[in-house]
């Protein structure tokens, strides 16, 4: 488990059923590329966040693969929709295994 | 020798868009306070600069919006991990900085009086010697590394609670002397290129350096978060890395002298809102 | 019509720009977008890509990409070591064919956006990305 990796996401509280909601997402993760190399010359293997899903409610909001191109601290922000109250889960997938969660919900207004 | 600089630095500085102008925008942090990023200048510098300027106002369009946002500005995960140690007890007395301080919101306007005369001490302390000094004789903790990771995260997060409130460090009193120093420091010409801080910040602002927009240098934003190492930076660490680009032996972090020019570089600030942690290049 | 030079550049450009080939096009974009449209053409048309004309700083450039009709979007960096950089796929509550996210530029190099289509169509577009030095290389 890399260290320190702290997920945090921005989700309006409510919105009419079927609205727009902008979704922020950030996470603490140094994305090591596999490009560095370390005072003694060695390739600083490459480390990253390859995977990210948000779903609603089980169903898929977006996918995205993650290179070493993106920056340290992932950031991703995207459009969901919310047919109805529930809760939006965030999944990030770390090259070594560890998987990182959070959830937040939102109600309709 | 003189001429010979001058020539150099001129050749840096003359580009084809060899100045810009600082943008006209207004500094508005998440939809609800308003920063001053731009005021009259402190009398103590009014001979020098007319208006002083925050390093926001050099910054271009998407790095400007990061720093806006706190979601966007990632110098605020940082606050967050400060947050949860401000609530953790660490050394042998078994206290974290809340068994003393409560909430971190009740600091708020102490950022900006730093760095400043500690009577006690009797010297001119920075808000981390300040930290250390507490968690060695109150927490009965060690000292944290200067310009490091606990450290720096504490004092942007100091410095969060303390965002829109005028920097106002005090120059006089016992504080003046280090003041003086900071100020003979910031005006003496360094190293193998043989740059003053004001060769730059005083006389070449608005210019470009390469393509750097250089601003005037103020530390109302430290802790810094730069897009270039996607880190916190300190104030001490900057000055290192400026002074280290003349090619000059430097200070460390902590010096004495570094003390001295945070205090005297702060002042020059006064009246411009601590905007600390902010998002530059 | 005369052949100015003005024309045959243009000719020439156009070409590039419909054959699909960003300007250093490198073996590896190539082979990226490839195994992305499975050799099928890419077009130009339904597929937005904004980027900063000057980057403040190449190790986090802030990038849009967004679309009508998208089902995956794919992002590569051709002048990095390696171009990929992201793939974007729409899933069924995604509001819009968007997405924003920070990348990191090797250089001042083209930013693609390739995207497949609902219809099963490729297109793509493309920024230059100026990434420069600071001053004092601090």
């Amino acid at each position: 488990m890399a260290t320190g990796v702290k997920p945090r996401v921005k989700v309006p509280k409510s919105a009419a059923a079927g609205d727009t909601v902008t979704i922020k997402t950030l996470i603490s993760h140094k994305m090591e590329s596999g490009q560095r190399k370390d005072d003694d010359g060695n390739v600083i293997p490459r480390s990253i966040i390859n995977r990210f899903t948000c779903d609603f409610n089980g169903e898929n909001v977006i996918e995205v693969l993650l290179e070493p191109a993106i920056s340290t601290n992932p950031y991703l922000e995207f459009e969901a929709m919310a047919p109805e109250a529930g809760e939006f889960k965030f999944t990030w997938y770390d090259d070594d295994g560890s998987v990182y969660e959070t959830a937040k919900n939102i109600a309709i207004s | 020798m003189r001429k010979l600089t001058g020539a150099i630095l001129a050749t840096i500085l003359a580009t084809p868009f060899a100045s810009a102008d600082p943008v006209d925008d207004t500094l508005i942090l998440n939809e609800e306070t308003e920063l001053v990023t731009r005021t009259t200048a402190p009398a103590h510098v009014s001979d020098a600069l007319d208006e002083v300027m925050s390093g926001w106002l050099f910054r271009g369009t998407e790095t400007r919006a990061m720093q806006a946002d706190d979601f966007d500005n990632p110098g605020m995960i940082f606050v967050e991990q400060a947050q949860e140690m401000w609530e953790t007890a660490e050394g042998s007395e078994g206290k974290s900085c809340s068994s003393c301080h409560n909430d971190m919101e009740s600091l708020a306007g102490v950022k900006a009086t730093y760095p400043k005369w500690n009577e006690a001490a009797g010297e001119v302390r920075t808000l981390q010697m300040q930290m250390n000094d507490c968690r060695t004789n109150r927490m009965g903790s060690d000292a944290w590394k200067y310009d490091k990771g606990p450290a720096i995260n504490m004092e942007a997060a100091l410095s969060s609670v303390s965002r829109g409130l005028p920097v106002n460090v005090a120059i006089d009193g016992p504080a003046q002397s280090a003041w003086e120093l900071g100020k003979e420091l910031y005006y003496t010409r360094n190293g193998q290129l043989e740059l003053s801080c004001a060769n730059c910040h005083e006389e070449n602002y608005g210019n470009m350096i390469r393509a750097d927009h250089l601003s005037q240098g103020h530390v109302n934003g430290f802790p810094v978060y730069r897009l270039k190492n996607t880190k916190l930076n300190g104030v001490h660490s900057r000055f290192k890395g400026c002074i280290r680009d003349t090619r000059a032996e430097t200070y460390s972090q902590g010096s004495p002298e570094f003390v001295a020019l945070e205090l005297y570089v702060a002042s020059r600030g006064n009246g411009l809102s601590v905007e600390g942690p902010s998002v530059r290049n | 019509m005369e052949l100015t030079r003005r024309r045959a550049i243009q000719i020439g450009v156009g070409a590039l720009l419909i054959s699909g080939l960003p300007f250093r096009a490198s073996a590896s974009t190539e082979d990226a977008i490839a195994a992305f449209t499975g050799g099928a053409e890419v077009g130009s048309g339904d597929v937005k890509l904004i980027a900063p004309e000057i980057a403040e700083n190449g190790n986090t450039v802030p990038i849009e990409v967004s679309s009508d009709t998208a089902k995956e979007i794919m992002v590569l960096a051709t002048g990095n070591p390696t171009p990929s950089v992201a793939t974007f796929k729409f899933g069924k509550l995604a509001a819009s064919r968007a997405a924003s996210t920070r990348i990191r530029l090797a250089g001042t190099q083209d930013v693609l956006a390739i995207a497949k289509l609902e219809d099963g169509s490729f297109v793509q577009a493309s920024r230059t990305v100026k990434v420069t030095i600071g001053g004092c290389g601090g």
